[in-house]
């Protein structure tokens, strides 16, 4: 009897429950912010929300890069030049016991090159918060920490190989990131400026001075971008300091690279001008300043985040280009492309191939920021 | 639709004349000419000061004494009267010979690799659109960003490296070292033909990542509209269906990228040609740059902007023959 007289109670209890249900998260979404709606559509783009996460962990690494790295990325060794990449082995005798073979080598008799192997007897104990060489923090905290490294400080630790002085490739590609990695910040918020005040000015104002910047804008974007880069990178003086140069490749990647920006804000401003609410503001005499900074600007911030996160990746792969080149940063300033500016000789590259490194660094990062802001883009207008 | 082609053209001649502007501008800009350099590298290698009076008549040689605009207004005359882009200090010749051997070279590697993003993004964006969240379109979409991801010269770098180490030799250059210096012959032209579609693929590969996204969500939108539902009702075939309209529909923007894509695309020639040494406008324009001869790298840069200009203009003529919409604005 209880079995039947359950069964029709089943069908009929289940959907008032979930109409119940549907009706909390309804008021849930009627009530919740803008930003809020944003949130919960990325996080819906699981591709996004990794993106997100990976970018996050390059700038983390990027901040604390003395800690991240087992050495300073000018530390070098001249009996280890050229030293291939070792492979960690995790466990020694059936225990989490990490750690690194030593190096031996012989020498060719016709080149007198050094040939390097493995030397399976010498074994170099690795364990993580070791104590190694000591840095200063940002130029200020000192300390010796570092995340992994030889228990012995001098024994020879270069997981991704070494380069022609003996410098760890690793070190060098953590330590790269916060050049490679700011140039895009610093590059953005240049170029957003410049997008922000240009496109505004060319949205608010309309007319003539709109066809003249939009013309402005469309001869910008015909010239390649590359030999527009390479002239202006070849006015840069060689006697500049490493500072100086840094800024001045920024200035010279965002100068061609507001222009998208500038297109964005534009087209907003216009959309904009449009709205019933702009109209009621304007009549209810709102001064222009605060106009744009308190009913437009919001309307349209997360677009610009989104379009600012796509652009990185182009300031950063610019850089690396124009480094790679020889025209951009220079050592002693380290730099994805600086690093990878050693492969350009074929012969280089043939017998270091571990000197390509960088340029997974590279990709991984662009790969994570082009996702991360195709995400923000779709959840820019969560309506 | 002739007032329409008209407007353009005068953009277009305006848009090449503020190019002039910059690249003349541009390459004004670092302290110093090609004499400076000059005497500064005699100065390294003998050691001697050269007496000033030499290097004013150097400069009076070169006619780097003029002001600058008078420099701009005669480098324009014989552009524009000759076909005369001035000369190369470096090389020693008329720039305009070395312009002229090496750019149709790059023309025709940005050209092929023009073609062949079409041929692999239309197909590809199509398929991603009809079958969408299948494991194909996701496949397609994950190279895709690949390709945005990794710029054609790193590209060209781990092609370089594997072609080292599987090939015992780097695949570099545009012809066997045979046919290097060799007049054109068949033979040189087979021979070119056996090269050219490494750097073509390695330059497309970056272009199609953009140009399959936009199709699929081109044809995405077309796919939901009414009139395929009526197409459908009626018996049309699915293939036929598909390429008779909503295609032909979603190719308009496509056609408007040429536009945006020469330029990458050029930019992208440039510098897989330095680093696969490829006899095209990219190392000599990079060597010009480094050495300050003024007159070569003005021209590669103004040709090589101009020639993207004229496909941006040659793509809203298509347009506007496709698009009847767009001729009666």
């Amino acid at each position: 009897m209880t079995q039947i007289a359950l069964s029709p109670e089943t069908p009929t209890n289940a959907p008032q429950l979930s109409e119940e249900h549907d009706n909390i998260e309804h008021t849930k979404v009627e009530v919740a912010s803008q930003w809020q709606l944003m949130w919960w559509k990325f996080k819906r783009h699981r591709m996004a929300v990794i993106g997100g996460i990976v970018v996050l962990i390059y700038y983390i690494v990027a901040l604390f890069a003395n800690f991240f790295a087992p050495v300073h990325f000018s530390t070098y060794n001249d009996q280890y030049v050229y030293a291939p990449p070792q492979q960690i082995r995790l466990f020694r005798d059936g225990k989490f016991n990490p750690y690194v073979y030593g190096y031996r080598f012989e020498r060719d008799p016709v080149s007198f090159k050094k040939i390097w192997a493995l030397d399976e007897e010498t074994i170099i104990p690795v364990s993580f918060f070791t104590r190694g060489e000591p840095y200063k923090l940002w130029g200020l905290i000192p300390g010796n920490l570092h995340l992994f490294g030889p228990k012995e400080e001098d024994a020879p630790f270069y997981l991704l190989g070494a380069d022609k002085t003996g410098r760890d490739v690793l070190s060098r590609i953590i330590f790269s990131s916060q050049v490679s990695l700011t140039v895009g910040l610093v590059g953005v918020a240049i170029s957003l400026i410049l997008g922000i005040l240009i496109g505004g000015i060319s949205g608010l104002v309309g007319g003539v001075l709109d066809n003249a910047i939009q013309r402005l804008i469309e001869i910008l974007i015909s010239i390649p971008t590359l030999p527009l880069w390479l002239a202006l990178a070849a006015v840069v003086p060689l006697d500049w300091t490493p500072l100086q140069v840094y800024f001045m490749i920024t200035v010279i990647l965002s100068l061609i690279g507001w222009t998208g920006l500038g297109r964005v804000v534009r087209s907003k401003f216009l959309a904009l001008r449009e709205e019933d609410f702009i109209l009621a503001a304007t009549l209810d005499g709102v001064p222009q300043g605060r106009m744009i900074m308190r009913h437009m600007l919001p309307s349209f911030l997360s677009h610009i985040i989104a379009q600012v996160t796509l652009s990185i990746p182009y300031m950063i792969l610019g850089e690396t280009a124009l480094s790679f080149l020889g025209l951009g940063l220079r050592p002693p300033v380290v730099s994805w492309g600086v690093m990878l500016q050693e492969t350009q000789k074929v012969a280089v590259l043939a017998s270091y191939p571990w000197l390509l490194y960088p340029a997974v660094a590279v990709i991984i990062v662009v790969l994570a920021l082009n996702f991360l802001g195709d995400g923000l883009r779709d959840a820019a207008d969560p309506y | 639709m002739l007032k329409y082609l008209v407007k353009r053209f005068i953009y277009m001649i305006f848009t090449v004349w503020v190019i002039t502007l910059i690249s003349f501008a541009v390459i004004q800009l670092p302290p110093g000419d090609y004499v400076t350099n000059l005497v500064q590298q005699m100065l390294a290698i003998s050691g001697r000061e050269l007496t000033p009076g030499y290097e004013s008549q150097l400069r009076e040689l070169y006619g780097l004494n003029e002001p600058t605009h008078i420099q701009y207004v005669k480098w324009i005359k014989n552009i524009v009267t000759k076909g005369n882009f001035g000369y190369s200090f470096l090389y020693r010749r008329e720039a305009t010979e070395l312009i002229a051997e090496r750019l149709p070279m790059t023309m025709t590697l940005s050209l092929a690799s023009f073609v062949l993003v079409w041929v692999i993004a239309l197909p590809i964006g199509i398929y991603s659109a009809v079958n969408q969240y299948s494991v194909g379109d996701y496949i397609a979409t994950f190279l895709g960003f690949i390709g945005l991801a990794v710029p054609s010269f790193l590209l060209a770098l781990i092609f370089l490296f594997f072609s080292q180490r599987y090939l015992g030799r780097a695949m570099i250059g545009l012809f066997s070292p045979e046919f290097a210096d060799a007049p054109w012959s068949w033979a040189k032209i087979a021979d070119m033909l056996k090269h050219i579609w490494i750097p073509v693929l390695l330059i497309a590969l970056g272009g199609t990542a953009g140009l399959i996204r936009t199709m699929r969500a081109n044809l995405l939108d077309e796919l939901n509209k009414p009139y395929v539902e009526t197409a459908r009702a009626k018996g049309l075939s699915e293939t036929r269906l598909l390429l008779k309209y909503p295609v032909r529909h979603a190719l308009n923007p496509f056609i408007s990228t040429i536009g945006w894509m020469l330029p990458s695309l050029v930019a992208g020639e440039v510098i897989v040609a330095i680093v696969l040494n490829l006899p095209t406008s990219g190392p000599v324009l990079y060597q010009a740059l480094q050495n300050q001869d003024q007159y070569v790298a003005a021209g590669f840069i103004l040709l090589l902007s101009v020639l993207t200009v004229i496909g941006t203009f040659v793509s809203d003529v298509l347009l506007a023959v496709l698009d009847p919409r767009l001729r009666l604005q």
